[in-house]
């Protein structure tokens, strides 16, 4: 049986926390990206113009069907086989934030359509123009039933930012390989960053139903 | 629910009745729903109840079919105590066990239906008699295609619900409680759900089970004129509490008590 | 080299790529949905210890991620003498963490089956155990196939990573060949195209036929 060794691990402890700053870092780019984007795709899918709706509706099926690893080496690889170099973290955020998108414009669509008809046909009545009617009416309703979907892809970016380690990103997983293999003991990095992200993800869990709540309650819903 | 040391351990004599709730007690946290409730129904009576609602009518079934737990108190079915079971010399809350081998004396149909969607009429019917009391298929085929044809559905036997409107729908639902024959039948609003002019497929049904057979049973329903024509006793239920009770022409030819007058004046002028 | 090039020189290993690819979901499939079941059906029940169990195995592994499953499962379980060959590793581990996602949606079928219908069940005197089985389960498959299809699709995904322990399926072919020839947007590209069509014109047609079948079965429709 392969004992624990306490030594070893306080040795490699703070190596972690640095890479754990280095994952919530490209998970939270990537987050930020995936919000901004994926609210304009989900708008993209709801404008009279049906080529640009098609497009954009068989791009988001496109992302959401292929993995993620497969986008980040695309991305990473075909820049330079046209003469953009992209660095590891420029490239594994674009991939992230681009297939999260995808994602959340799924959650956004889903808080649009649950919005009542009535809230459109009122806008419509008080002659507020399509962006008027999105901005005051549509997306405050919109939101309150998208966090807890919204907040669930935070935490599931941040399970994926490992993937960022196939091409060289310095994160948790990264580092505890480069641990592994200096050390020749996996046993210690790898348990502490399955315990790393189980710290942070259940929480986190916790902490998004809290706020959906609190959000509920703040828009008198 | 308590162990009780001073009821008895079973109901005996020519006079037994087929139900007996006593001194029976039901709450919702601090709301009591049912307060020290009698009741005996007799075998082979039809008995009504009716009230307004939150007055405990439905509990009344529903702790009847075990879907509820009682608070206080024991029902018996049949002589034997189906809340409770004996242990030396006392009733103590019965097991899963003894509800388990009590319940199978009764029977009950829900105002929602409640028939098995993925499944035919016929089927929905015969589910009972063949995984429950182990009968054998082609016996219960028999026994339910009896009985779908005495509420008038055989010709519907292998259409799906969805297929079937309400009214069809809960005449296969009597049809599948009785093919378990249980001793005391339970109507819960049964007809509540159904547009008016299908009730009266319903209400026949029942009419022809009374008229028929020496079946016991209890009826929650709105249906003042049904419940008139055919039951032996009403019981009005207000408050958790039976305000009174008597044969229907008594009951509603003359009213004894405040609550029952007004009761049945409102439900006059709604109709 | 054309494209034409590429494809008549590289779909040899393309293809036994992707007969890997499917393999590891199938394989994975079959170990998710039993252990989706299992783990589902514990979490509802009334014993403590059914349903601790099932809410530990399910927050853990939804909790971490599933590559840092896979490695835990290809390199530290050596360490404690049970050594698994990559291949199996490799479904083990997407099988596992796609049984603690897939728990919640038997759940959450489970759920869905009008009170009603337990109610009935009970007044006929059917045992728990033939309640569920006859009555129940039967009404929440069908309610629960529609986010199965999604679930089945995360899965189809999450077969790429087991690429990273070597195992030689798509996502393994399609970077060896990157390395060789660097003709990165050819053969990423080819990659994406096969994992869509997988995706799109295999599983999501099926899992929408056994939707239509299943709710035939149940007399709707």
């Amino acid at each position: 049986m392969l004992e624990w060794r306490w030594e070893f691990v306080w040795e490699v402890l703070p190596r972690l926390i640095e890479a754990t700053g280095n994952t919530l870092l490209a998970a939270g780019g990537g987050y930020a990206i995936a919000v901004v984007l994926g609210l304009v795709l989900a708008l993209a899918q709801r404008t009279p113009y049906r080529g640009l709706t098609f497009v954009v509706r068989e791009f988001v099926e496109f992302i959401r069907s292929t993995p993620l690893l497969l986008q980040i080496f695309f991305i990473f690889f075909v820049g330079p086989q046209f003469g953009i170099r992209l660095s590891p973290w420029t490239s594994g955020m674009i991939a992230i934030g681009l297939h999260y998108a995808c994602y959340l414009s799924e959650v956004y669509r889903g808080g649009i359509d649950s919005v009542a008809r009535g809230q459109w046909e009122a806008a419509t009545a008080l002659n507020m123009t399509a962006f008027q009617t999105y901005r005051r009416v549509i997306i405050p309703q919109a939101i309150p039933p998208a966090i807890s979907g919204l907040g669930n892809y935070l935490v599931g970016i941040f399970k994926d930012t490992p993937m960022l380690s196939v091409i060289g990103v310095t994160e948790l997983i990264h580092t505890a390989n480069a641990i592994g293999s200096e050390h020749y003991r996996f046993f210690e990095p790898y348990t502490l960053v399955g315990l790393i992200f189980l710290a942070i993800s259940l929480p986190a869990a916790g902490l998004i139903r809290l706020f959906e709540g609190y959000v509920r309650r703040k828009m008198g819903l | 629910m308590e162990t009780l040391s001073d009821f008895p351990l079973e109901l005996t004599g020519d006079a037994t009745p087929m139900v007996r709730f006593r001194k029976v007690r039901k709450a919702y946290g601090a709301l009591t729903v049912l307060d020290d409730l009698d009741l005996d129904v007799a075998e082979g009576e039809m008995v009504s109840i009716i009230g307004p609602s939150g007055s405990g009518k439905t509990t009344v079934l529903r702790m009847l079919m075990t879907l509820e737990q009682i608070n206080g108190g024991c029902i018996y079915v049949d002589g034997q105590p189906l809340t409770h079971m004996p242990k030396n010399g006392r009733l103590v809350p019965a097991s899963a066990r003894h509800l388990r081998a009590r319940r199978c004396d009764i029977g009950m149909c829900f105002q929602h239906f409640n028939l098995f969607p993925h499944m035919t009429a016929l089927e929905n019917c015969m589910e009972g008699p063949v995984h429950v009391l182990g009968m054998p298929k082609a016996e219960a085929r028999d026994r339910s295609e009896e009985l779908l044809e005495l509420v008038g559905m055989i010709g519907k036997k292998d259409q799906h619900p969805s297929r079937l409107s309400g009214g069809q729908q809960q005449r296969v639902a009597i049809a599948r409680a009785l093919a378990m024959r249980p001793k005391v039948m339970l109507f819960d609003e049964v007809t509540s759900a159904l547009d008016p002019e299908v009730i009266g497929e319903v209400t026949n049904v029942i009419r022809g089970l009374v008229s028929e057979h020496k079946l016991t049973m209890l009826m929650v329903t709105h249906q003042m004129g049904f419940a008139r024509d055919i039951s032996d006793r009403v019981c009005f239920f207000y408050g958790g509490k039976i305000e009174e009770q008597g044969p229907p022409s008594q009951l509603f030819g003359n009213p004894q008590k405040d609550r029952t007058q007004q009761f049945l004046s409102a439900v006059r002028e709604a109709v | 080299m054309s494209f034409t090039e590429f494809l008549l020189q590289y779909w040899p290993r393309l293809l036994s790529g992707t007969g890997i690819t499917v393999a590891q979901f199938l394989l994975a499939a079959v170990l998710g949905i039993a252990i989706s079941l299992v783990m589902g059906l514990m979490k509802l029940s009334e014993n403590r210890l059914m349903r601790g169990t099932a809410i530990t195995y399910i927050e853990f592994f939804r909790g971490t991620s599933l590559l840092v499953q896979l490695y835990w499962i290809f390199f530290v379980l050596p360490l404690f003498g049970i050594t698994v060959e990559k291949f199996t590793a490799g479904y083990l581990a997407v099988g596992m963490n796609i049984g603690a996602y897939g728990a919640e949606l038997v759940r959450g079928g489970i759920l869905s089956v009008p009170k009603g219908q337990w109610e009935a069940a009970l007044a006929l005197n059917m045992s728990p155990a033939q309640r569920m089985r006859r009555i129940i389960l039967p009404q929440a498959l069908v309610n629960m196939l529609p986010p199965w299809g999604n679930l089945m699709i995360e899965l189809l995904k999450g077969t790429a990573l087991v690429s990273l322990i070597s195992v030689t399926d798509l996502m393994f072919e399609a970077r060896q060949i990157n390395n060789t020839t660097f003709l990165s947007a050819q053969i990423f590209g080819t990659a994406l195209i096969i994992y869509y069509i997988l995706a799109r014109f295999m599983v999501t047609p099926f899992m929408r036929w056994l939707e239509r079948h299943m709710s035939r079965k149940m007399g709707r429709s």
